[in-house]
């Protein structure tokens, strides 16, 4: 008996190492969204075998995975910038108006430079991030300097930055005929899509700032209580305008790999609805849309999901119109869960229902 | 007399009178400048100053008229509604499905998708105010969710011949002088004047007013709040199916790409008629002003020929930073206690 | 004003047993209450005493645990303030709870509005000639169809008592009506009080200024920690008896500042404002404090004490007069400025203005350091080394600093604020109202702490509404009345001399 009882303590003593450690996974914010990836992508792999094949090709890697993500990266720069936005109890609904006006500014610079070397590229790249930049700082003072809300404030620039954009490209739909441009958003490096490293290297700057400064605990404050940061000293109107101006920039990224993986900047269409994908990305990665409470891991994952979404809808051969409709049940499915008042109604009837089983 | 309220007193000697009271004063701005608009209009071009032009302004604007009454109701109440341009798009698709391809007759089917939108509008308050979820990213899955639906029913347009809805759609009343208006703008003004009624005088309207300005007093003083709120959305989402309705009417097609970014114009044209965009003030007719402005924007362009079409996008855009601007600089100088 | 003996006058609300709790803590522990007709009835008991709770359980905001709630004999219990309006209970809250965009008249007959027979159309006539002679009865004459918001609070606070009066109340519940009013306005709200009274309204009085108790109430309820100490005429109730049922012991016999502790006549004043002032908030002040001195600003709420606190501070800008630190002249545009140059502040809210609730207990601490800092990151170890120090320092109950301080108790919170800026090592610590709602132990802890500092050479500006507070720890004692400074007082003064001069006499 006394064998059984030791036994019995081991292995009570590693079930419950397991425990605390499952449980500690549980709990961990990341796990839903990499879940819901993950799932999506594993159903792709059943209905389609083949669907997670990857294959080496041309120097390439090539497969339906390197696609998702490839596809992805424009969202994703987008959402990173938006991400930090939300954390600081912002929105910014323009981003989709800047990415086609700094794509339409990158193929202006592109037209109006000769045609000789590098330097078109650089000025293109130049140029559209500075116009991203001077938008995202046109939001930001309006929001920190005039005071308004960040809906009504970047609703201004949405509404009217596509006029904008086709007053540069004089209406008409601009074509790219330069090859160094089409790199940013077709080219390879270590057999990976030219765009991943923009997206990782943005990821990883932002990293940075935010855990090795003191930005991510000025970011949080601000968020949780603007108020209280700013009694603090904590310098929360230059630190809300910044977030505007990356969020601007980050846009014009987009922008950039968005044009040159057409060879074209389309001003009506180009971005079209990305700011409801972007939020909807925040939202699926966990960070809290009033503020306080964000990760970027996740809204990265967040934009893969999306991606992976309308690729599993277009790989299953459901219409794509289904796409929009699931991306509306999921933003509910999400908010409500967010919501503590939700989950603690569902808390209150799956203890009834327990109840009434006992 | 009391020693507290001198000041107080000797104001209500005399009641200032309306249109020095301080709501009203964006709403004259918005006045001056449909009347300055209207006046640089006619003597820039030719034939600018007619009535039927005007009265064009309600006919083709009628849809949106519709949707801005609801959108004034929701904002006025402290929230927005992004869902509107896409219910108007379900709307006509869901009516031209019954009507073309399935032969309802064409009340039957309209009361169906009047039915079907306050539903709609009413699901969405009752999410927002029972969840306490954000109006914004609530009324934004909303837009996802009908359009769609609306892409599911049907991905092409669908033209609409029915004979009843034909005739309707090509009535025009006669006005006199050779002008007319069509049932849509007869609809529209209809819905200004019940939306105008209901704001200032129905105990409905004036909780909506009180929410805008303080829901946790309104609470307190006892009003109903909640049910409030779920019927200021449904309002819109009726607003907004009646929208698709008169929009069915004006394009005499369903098609779910229709009225893209129409929730953007509506809520520009809220706020241009002085409607403040957190709520507590403005007036329902201020937003058939606000509409008749942009509308007329669009007749400035057309009527040039030579301008760009974007220029609209940019114009909007600056008037609505104008207006907003207005509204902060007199939220700034109201008194504080 | 003699009124007839209480015991002769019926009551109209009775309230026994009243028991609420809030997760873990116990507001309300068996509560009873007796408001009679014809009656001024104080409720009164210290910050966290249940005073807030037992309005909102008689006001239908909260449903009670237990107990149970009588009016003119029958049970009630309104589970909405819509339906303790309907009863009769009349509430006037400490914010004015109305709608300032709505016009007065809109404001009196909101939720109940007379109706025109066609389409049940808001007969707004009858509106506006009801908004009329509702204010008439309180001496009022206003233009009904102005927006509330055009009003200033004292007129607000008098059209939600007309509201009350509206609704038909047979009790008025005036929960802190005093808190913004000047002298002049609080003598007219007493004036309708007293009319009030006449007409055989049941009145409860909340607040927290003595001396307006004993100006216009008849009994007094004290609570105490969630329970009833006691029901008492005021007649019977000196000032000393009713501040030792409130606070539970006689005032600390504690010594105060000693003598060796004055600070040197020729030390240069850590902070020097000459004739510092903002139109509307404050008139030009001149204020000094010296290195190692605690200054205490006394006067009542709305005296212009926190107004002052801010402008030294940098939160708001000052229009007039000059501020000098450490004797060069500064310009302070932004809390941050302020904390450049040696300042702090613990704010009187704290949970607005003070702690970032989700922060755990470190950061909340390392913040305004972090903020001086700038942009260099502080590495884990000296945060974690930092946090430590000050949690024993000041006795911070928590289960370890990475808690998230939403957690902790008021006393804990306050605790961790003041660490925040205790870190920043300041030449000048403000504090505004820093033991309030605090338990009595934690209060000793904060001050013993404050005091050792100043001790060290840090100055410090102690704001308190309690003079017994400034008396038993200041140095010398500044008293603000109707936003000017009205004067100084050294620090051996008896509470009777502060009192007096913050009550103008």
């Amino acid at each position: 008996m006394a064998e059984t009882s030791g036994t019995m303590a081991a292995s009570s003593a590693i079930s419950s190492r397991w425990g605390r450690g499952l449980r500690r996974c549980l709990a961990h914010p990341l796990l839903w969204p990499l879940l819901t990836l993950i799932l999506l992508l594993a159903g792709n792999g059943l209905f389609n075998p083949g669907f997670l094949a990857l294959q080496w090709r041309d120097g390439h890697l090539y497969g339906n995975l390197i696609d998702i993500a490839h596809r992805a990266a424009p969202l994703a720069l987008v959402s990173l910038g938006m991400t930090l936005v939300i954390a600081l109890r912002g929105l910014d609904i323009s981003v989709g108006a800047v990415l086609a006006i700094a794509a339409t500014v990158a193929a202006w610079t592109i037209g109006h430079v000769s045609n000789d070397g590098l330097l078109p590229l650089w000025l293109a790249i130049a140029a559209a991030l500075a116009a991203g930049a001077l938008c995202g700082l046109w939001n930001g003072w309006l929001v920190v300097g005039a005071g308004m809300q960040p809906i009504v404030a970047t609703l201004i620039l949405m509404v009217a930055g596509r006029g904008i954009a086709q007053s540069i490209s004089g209406g008409q739909i601009l074509t790219l005929y330069y090859a160094p441009y089409s790199f940013l958003g077709n080219g390879f490096v270590l057999g990976l899509p030219f765009s991943l490293f923009v997206v990782a290297a943005v990821f990883a700057l932002l990293q940075l700032a935010l855990r090795k400064t003191a930005l991510g605990l000025f970011v949080r404050a601000i968020g949780h209580n603007p108020q209280a940061a700013h009694v603090a000293g904590v310098r929360a109107r230059a630190i809300t305008l910044g977030a505007y101006v990356f969020c601007g920039i980050a846009a014009a990224l987009a922008g950039l790999l968005v044009s040159s993986n057409v060879n074209s900047a389309d001003a009506n269409n180009a971005g079209l609805l990305l700011e409801l994908d972007a939020i909807l990305a925040v939202a699926l990665g966990g960070s809290l849309l009033g503020g306080g409470r964000f990760s970027l891991a996740g809204s990265l994952l967040g934009a893969l999901i999306i991606q992976a979404l309308t690729t599993t809808i277009y790989a299953i051969g459901v219409p794509p119109q289904v796409n929009l409709a699931v991306k509306a049940v999921l933003v509910f499915a999400v908010m409500l869960l967010q919501s503590p008042l939700c989950r603690g109604q569902l808390r209150a009837l799956l203890r009834l229902r327990a109840e009434r089983r006992a | 007399m009391n020693a507290v309220a001198p000041a107080a007193t000797s104001a209500a000697a005399g009641r200032r009178p309306w249109w020095r009271r301080r709501a009203q004063v964006p709403l004259l701005v918005t006045l001056v400048l449909f009347v300055a608009m209207a006046g640089a209009g006619g003597v820039l071009y030719h034939g600018f100053l007619t009535p039927q032009v005007f009265l064009n302004l309600l006919i083709d604007n009628a849809f949106l008229c519709i949707v801005a009454v609801g959108m004034t109701f929701v904002i006025l109440a402290g929230g927005i509604d992004l869902s509107v341009g896409a219910v108007v798009a379900f709307s006509t698709v869901l009516l031209a499905e019954l009507v073309q391809r399935h032969g309802w007759p064409p009340l039957a089917a309209i009361a169906l998708v009047l039915a079907v939108g306050t539903g709609f509008g009413a699901g969405m308050g009752v999410l927002i105010q029972r969840f306490r979820l954000q109006p914004f990213v609530v009324t934004l899955a909303g837009m996802f969710l009908a359009r769609g639906v609306a892409t599911l029913i049907s991905v092409d347009s669908i033209d609409i011949d029915q004979p009843w809805l034909a005739a309707v759609a090509n009535l025009r009343l006669p006005l006199g002088g050779g002008s007319m208006l069509s049932v849509g703008a007869l609809i529209a003004l209809a819905v200004v004047a019940a939306g105008a009624l209901l704001a200032g005088a129905s105990s409905f309207g004036r909780t909506v007013y009180a929410i805008g300005g303080s829901e946790s007093s309104a609470r307190l003083m006892g009003l109903p709040v909640d049910a409030t709120v779920v019927r200021v959305y449904a309002l819109s989402g009726f607003c907004a199916a009646l929208a698709g309705v008169v929009y069915t009417l004006y394009m005499l097609s369903g098609y779910s790409q229709h009225a893209l970014g129409l929730e953007l114009d509506a809520i520009a044209a809220v706020v241009i008629g002085g409607t403040v965009l957190a709520g507590g003030s403005g007036y329902v007719l201020g937003t058939l002003l606000g509409v008749l402005v942009l509308g007329l924007i669009q007749t400035l362009i057309v009527f040039d020929g030579e301008l760009s079409s974007w220029w609209t996008r940019i114009v909007i855009g600056a008037l609505l930073l104008a207006f907003c601007l207005l509204q902060r600089l007199f939220r700034r100088k109201e008194i504080k206690p | 004003m003699t009124p007839a003996p209480s015991a002769a006058r019926p009551v109209v609300l009775q309230a026994r047993g009243l028991g609420k709790r809030f997760g873990a803590t116990l507001a309300l522990d068996g509560v009873d209450l007796a408001l009679r007709a014809g009656e001024v009835h104080a409720l009164m008991g210290q910050n966290g005493a249940g005073k807030s709770t037992l309005i909102k359980l008689l006001t239908g905001v909260e449903r009670p645990d237990r107990g149970s709630v009588e009016l003119d004999g029958r049970v009630i219990a309104p589970s909405t303030p819509m339906e303790a309006q309907r009863e009769g209970i009349g509430t006037v809250y400490q914010e004015v709870d109305l709608c300032p965009n709505l016009s007065v008249a809109e404001n009196l007959y909101a939720g109940r509005y007379p109706r025109r027979r066609r389409l049940r159309m808001i007969d707004w006539r009858q509106v506006r000639d009801g908004a009329r002679s509702l204010l008439r009865q309180l001496h009022l004459e206003l233009d009904v169809d102005a927006p509330l918001g055009s009003y200033p609070v004292a007129i607000r606070q008098m059209v939600a008592i007309a509201r009350a009066l509206g609704v038909s109340a047979r009790v008025l519940v005036l929960d802190e009506p005093t808190s913004s009013l000047d002298e002049g306005e609080v003598r007219e709200l007493f004036r309708v009080i007293a009319q009030l009274r006449e007409r055989g309204m049941a009145i409860l009085f909340v607040t927290h200024f003595l001396d307006q108790v004993y100006a216009v109430s008849d009994r007094i309820t004290v609570l105490r920690d969630g329970c009833r100490v006691g029901e008492y005429a005021v007649a019977d109730l000196p000032p000393a008896a009713l501040v030792n049922a409130m606070v539970g012991r006689d005032l600390p016999t504690v010594a105060s500042a000693d003598a060796e502790r004055a600070p040197p006549p020729d030390a240069p004043p850590a902070i020097d404002a000459q004739g510092l002032g903002c139109r509307g908030k404050l008139h030009p002040v001149d204020l000094q404090v010296r290195r190692g001195e605690m200054l205490g600003l006394g006067g009542l709420l709305g005296s212009g004490r926190t107004e002052l606190a801010r402008l030294l501070f940098g939160l708001d800008r000052a229009e007039r007069g000059e501020l000098r630190i450490g004797g060069e002249r500064v310009e302070l545009k932004h809390p941050a400025d302020a904390v450049m140059r040696g300042l702090a502040l613990c704010p009187e809210e704290r949970k607005t203005d003070g702690i970032v609730a989700e922060l755990s207990v470190r950061e909340n601490i390392v913040l305004a350091l972090q903020a001086r800092q700038g942009w260099r990151g502080m590495s884990r170890a000296r945060q974690d080394e930092l946090a430590r120090q000050l949690v024993q320092a000041l006795g911070i109950k928590a289960a370890d600093i990475e808690t998230p301080v939403g957690l902790l108790s008021g006393g804990n919170q306050q605790k961790v604020m003041l660490a925040r800026w205790l870190v920043t090592e300041p030449r000048l610590l403000i504090l505004d109202e820093p033991t309030r709602g605090i338990d009595v132990a934690a209060k000793q802890e904060l001050m013993a702490e404050v005091a050792r500092r100043a001790h060290a050479g840090m100055a410090v500006l102690f704001i308190s509404a309690e003079t017994g507070e400034l008396t038993r720890w200041c140095d010398r004692i500044a008293v603000m009345r109707e936003r000017r400074k009205a004067g100084e007082l050294p620090g051996g003064s008896t509470e009777a001399r502060v009192l007096a001069m913050i009550a103008g006499d």
